[in-house]
């Protein structure tokens, strides 16, 4: 049985249990004699109930099988492989299990061990039919559930309550999804990290300053140890999002500024959606535009003026990702500055001040708080920015505050580290974690700072 | 006039002249904010409207029987294993008699894609009687000629700048002067997967990728987001364990993309041994990533429904969960639909979390399934841009286009369900 017949044939039986429980109550509050009263609960919360029954144990099964089958099937696999193995099988039996799991019966390499064709062709077989065996066995332990919960169905059975708390529960569980990713987070990042940090001391990493993650490949190889000083990652990151702030910052407080006081609504109305297109355009866009238009332009540009620029300089990625952020600024400032009270700045212009003094000297001091959160939000999404500088930055670890170089990030480091080969025990792929971490924690921080920053110093009107 | 008022003269007018910088300012930021804004989508249109057409040739392919069914039986088989290179070979070798070179010869076959060798075959397999005729056929031109067919002035460049030798130019030439190249609709675009090839190369294989993606995404982060969202603002306790929670979905806002990639990485794959490059785990990943926007959108619409409502379902004998399922679901479904477009469409555009996933693969098939190997369209996006061949940058931008295209839809549904179904209370 597939999955899709399953699945219909689940939502059958979840209508007719659900059918089966209300009509049944229905029966019974037809039947009560003159002057006992009805069921405790309205007859849909029988039906109700008892789709609950079947559809929770059933889903919680399900759950558990998807877990727990691969290690079901690589059981059974070893247990075949073994009971059948001969001389012709060379190699570890880890490996012959991968081998039989990617070898497809029906289309094989010439000149395949015919008993791997049979181990896959068992696998195969063994795969779909544990499906089959496991979907029925799961409808069958429902159906019972459900019948119990239908037997149930009595007058001293408030289903209501049952299933009100039933589905608070299942809240609770949704609401926990957020503490469990969170946790998932941090365990996960902290696992790999600490086995990165066996190999690599811990301030080494910190406080190093040649990066160059190359490890050997084969045990004989001459090649370099690789260097996991993690200094020019995080000097570029910083450069890079200096320069993003260099434009970001002034252009997206400007417009704010502009918008909340100077502009006509007729006007906020057509400019402020066209920032919110500037806020909706994916990264992988900018990357784009970073690279293909930006990089090339400033490149030109420089040549042209007798002093040279990398194609992948720190000024381009920057420059865009300043761009991206731009309305995040923006929108986040104009929320403050609006929220200024108008007897504020009428105090103000009654004191003989003009707008822009207004603005300076009254708006912007009581909106900073909430303005320097902003830009800390800000700093902290261009800290995590990827596609940006994937596309546009270097890869090369350059320690240099030159904005015309080529510099990394620690995000381009954790993307070129974990694309393509892996292999979970060296230094090199566990590197990306440990930068994963860090940049976890900073960025953490920040949103916590600019949190406690907007809540400490939040002036408190009316 | 006395002195003072001379002074103040003075003064205002600094002031008015320091007013009228800084309203200068304010308009000089916001017009920076939307010219950059334009430049992108005008760059990108500029660099890509040219990928919507490929280049296409006409050739008098004679279908020799010699070559095609050496044996005459019309078996299947037969035709299609027959050199189909070699008819159209000897076709150009028609059109340009004087050339006998071998080596010239292997040249000029670099005029037509590979691809319409593949083409021929099923035409001759469904049109049996053309064996021994000739036809002629607009074939699609290789990515080079279709290259200099779109920039004109490369022609005029070097040899070695310009990707064909002098030669080919000469070839080419002559196919233009006879009229026998022609734009068309790059139907492979729209129609086929990746490729190595640039004119062979669609960007099917990465919508449908896409789609499956947020399907998964949808059905996992929408449910779960919703009733976190019920459970956080109607239901929940104040406590210290639902506080716990709130600043969890605050941070997880927060938490840069790649780091949820990280997590899919070391749990889905590393822990759960979930296929690699899979979209259902791209978009387990993508959920996760959605679940805190559409949690926070449903906050924000249930608390827009007057306390009136609760206390008019309440009175009337409701418990909590009818009013929340009878009254303020109902009517903050416009508010949360919203919300969750909006997250979709930031998962449509996320593609750092998949880097880290596997869904960076090159995959020549149109997936069919949620297990398949896939890939996203942001990252058919990056995976053009990294490649060096020339064909292959405005195919980038064009994607860009579409993935824009879709984006505006979803977004251009948001504004209108926002505008048709919100109440204002």
């Amino acid at each position: 049985m597939g999955f899709w017949s399953f699945f219909t044939l689940l939502c059958l039986i979840g209508f007719y249990v659900n059918w089966y429980g209300t009509t049944k109550a229905l029966r019974l509050n037809a039947n009560i004699s003159e002057g006992g009263s009805k069921l405790p609960s309205l007859p849909s919360y029988y039906g109700t109930h008892s789709f609950l029954w079947l559809i929770i144990p059933v889903i919680t099964f399900l759950i558990i099988w998807f877990f727990f089958k691969p290690y079901i099937m690589d059981f059974f696999l070893n247990k075949y492989i073994s009971l059948n193995m001969d001389d012709s099988f060379t190699g570890d039996p880890s490996m012959l299990i991968d081998t039989v799991k990617a070898t497809d019966p029906e289309n094989v390499f010439p000149g395949t061990n015919p008993l791997i064709i049979e181990s896959a062709k068992y696998y195969n077989q063994l795969y779909l039919s544990s499906d089959s065996y496991v979907f029925i066995s799961i409808l069958i332990l429902g159906l019972i559930f459900s019948f119990t919960s239908i037997k149930r169905i009595s007058f001293s059975f408030q289903a209501r309550q049952a299933v009100e708390q039933s589905n608070v529960n299942l809240l609770i569980i949704c609401s926990v999804i957020a503490i469990i990713t969170t946790v998932g987070i941090v365990f996960s990042l902290i696992f790999e990290a600490v086995r990165f940090f066996e190999k690599i001391p811990f301030f080494d990493f910190l406080f190093g300053l040649v990066w160059s993650p190359q490890t050997a490949i084969r045990e004989d190889q001459i090649a370099s140890q690789g260097a996991f000083g993690a200094i020019p990652i995080f000097a570029g990151t910083l450069l890079i999002t200096l320069v993003a702030m260099f434009v970001a910052i002034p252009v997206g407080l400007l417009s704010a500024i502009y918008l909340s006081d100077y502009a006509r609504p007729s006007v906020r109305k057509v400019l402020k959606p066209l920032l919110e297109i500037l806020a909706g355009i994916p990264t992988v866009v900018y990357g784009f535009f970073a690279a293909i238009t930006v990089g090339p332009f400033l490149k030109d540009f420089a040549q042209h003026f007798g002093f040279s620029v990398a194609s992948e300089s720190a000024l381009a990625a920057g420059g865009v990702m300043g761009i991206m952020i731009i309305p995040f600024i923006s929108s986040l400032s104009d929320d403050v500055i609006n929220a200024v009270p108008m007897s504020l700045r009428d105090g103000s212009y009654a004191m003989g001040a003009t707008k822009s003094e207004t603005i300076k000297k009254v708006v912007l001091p009581a909106a900073l708080p909430g303005i320097v959160g902003a830009i800390l939000l800000a700093v902290s999404r261009a800290i995590g920015e990827t596609m940006i500088v994937v596309m546009a930055a270097g890869v090369a670890a350059n320690l240099t505050a030159n904005p015309f170089e080529s510099v990394t990030t620690v995000t381009v480091q954790i993307v070129t580290l974990l694309v393509g080969d892996q292999e979970f025990d060296s230094a090199k792929t566990l590197a990306a974690f440990a930068l994963g971490i860090t940049l976890f924690f900073i960025t953490l921080l920040l949103n916590l700072l600019a949190l406690k920053i907007v809540r400490k110093y939040r002036e408190v009107y009316d | 006039m006395t002195d003072v008022t001379k002074l103040i003269q003075a003064s205002l007018e600094k002031r008015h002249n320091a007013e009228k910088r800084f309203q200068f300012y304010g308009i000089l930021g916001i017009s920076l904010a939307v010219l950059f804004l334009f430049v992108i989508l005008i760059s990108i249109i500029n660099e890509g409207k040219n990928a919507f057409k490929s280049t296409y040739i006409k050739l008098d392919i004679n279908f020799e029987e010699k070559i095609v069914d050496p044996e005459g039986l019309r078996n299947i088989d037969d035709l299609k294993f027959a050199n189909y290179k070699k008819l159209i070979t000897s076709s150009l070798k028609n059109y340009f008699p004087e050339v006998s070179d071998k080596k010239e010869l292997r040249s000029l076959g670099e005029f037509i894609s590979s691809s319409e060798e593949q083409n021929l075959m099923n035409f001759i397999i469904s049109n049996n009687d053309y064996i021994g005729n000739s036809k002629s056929f607009w074939l699609l031109a290789s990515s080079t000629i279709d290259v200099i067919h779109k920039n004109p002035d490369m022609q005029n460049l070097s040899e070695d700048d310009r990707l064909i030798t002098d030669r080919q130019l000469g070839w080419f030439k002559s196919f233009e002067k006879n009229g026998d190249i022609k734009f068309g609709l790059n139907k492979n675009f729209f129609l086929k997967a990746d490729s190595t090839e640039p004119e062979q190369a669609g960007i099917l294989g990465s919508v449908i990728g896409t789609f499956f993606t947020l399907f998964i995404t949808l059905i996992l982060s929408f449910p779960i987001a919703v009733a976190a969202g019920v459970f956080l603002e109607e239901l929940a306790p104040k406590n210290k364990f639902t506080d716990f929670i709130e600043v969890n979905i605050n941070n997880l806002a927060a938490v840069p993309s790649i780091i949820f990639g990280l997590l899919g990485l070391a749990i889905f794959l590393n822990v759960m041994h979930l296929p690699r490059s899979a979209p259902v785990v791209g978009g387990m990943v993508l959920a996760l990533m959605t679940l805190p926007t559409i949690i926070i959108a449903t906050r924000a619409s249930l608390k827009a429904v007057p306390p009136s409502i609760r206390e008019a379902a309440i009175g009337l004998g409701a418990t909590k969960f009818q009013t929340v399922n009878h009254h303020l679901l109902p009517l903050s479904l416009p508010g949360i639909l919203t919300g969750t477009i909006l997250g979709m469409s930031r998962a449509l555009g996320e593609s750092a979390p998949l880097l880290m996933i596997g869904m960076v693969a090159f995959i020549v098939d149109v997936p069919g399934s949620f297990t398949d190997s896939a890939t996203v369209l942001p990252i058919q996006i990056y995976l053009w841009k990294s490649t060096a061949a020339r064909g292959f940058l405005e195919l980038t931008a064009a994607g860009v286009m579409v993935l824009l295209t879709f984006l505006i839809l979803m977004n251009g549904l948001a504004v209108y369900i926002r505008q048709r179904f919100e109440t204002k209370w």
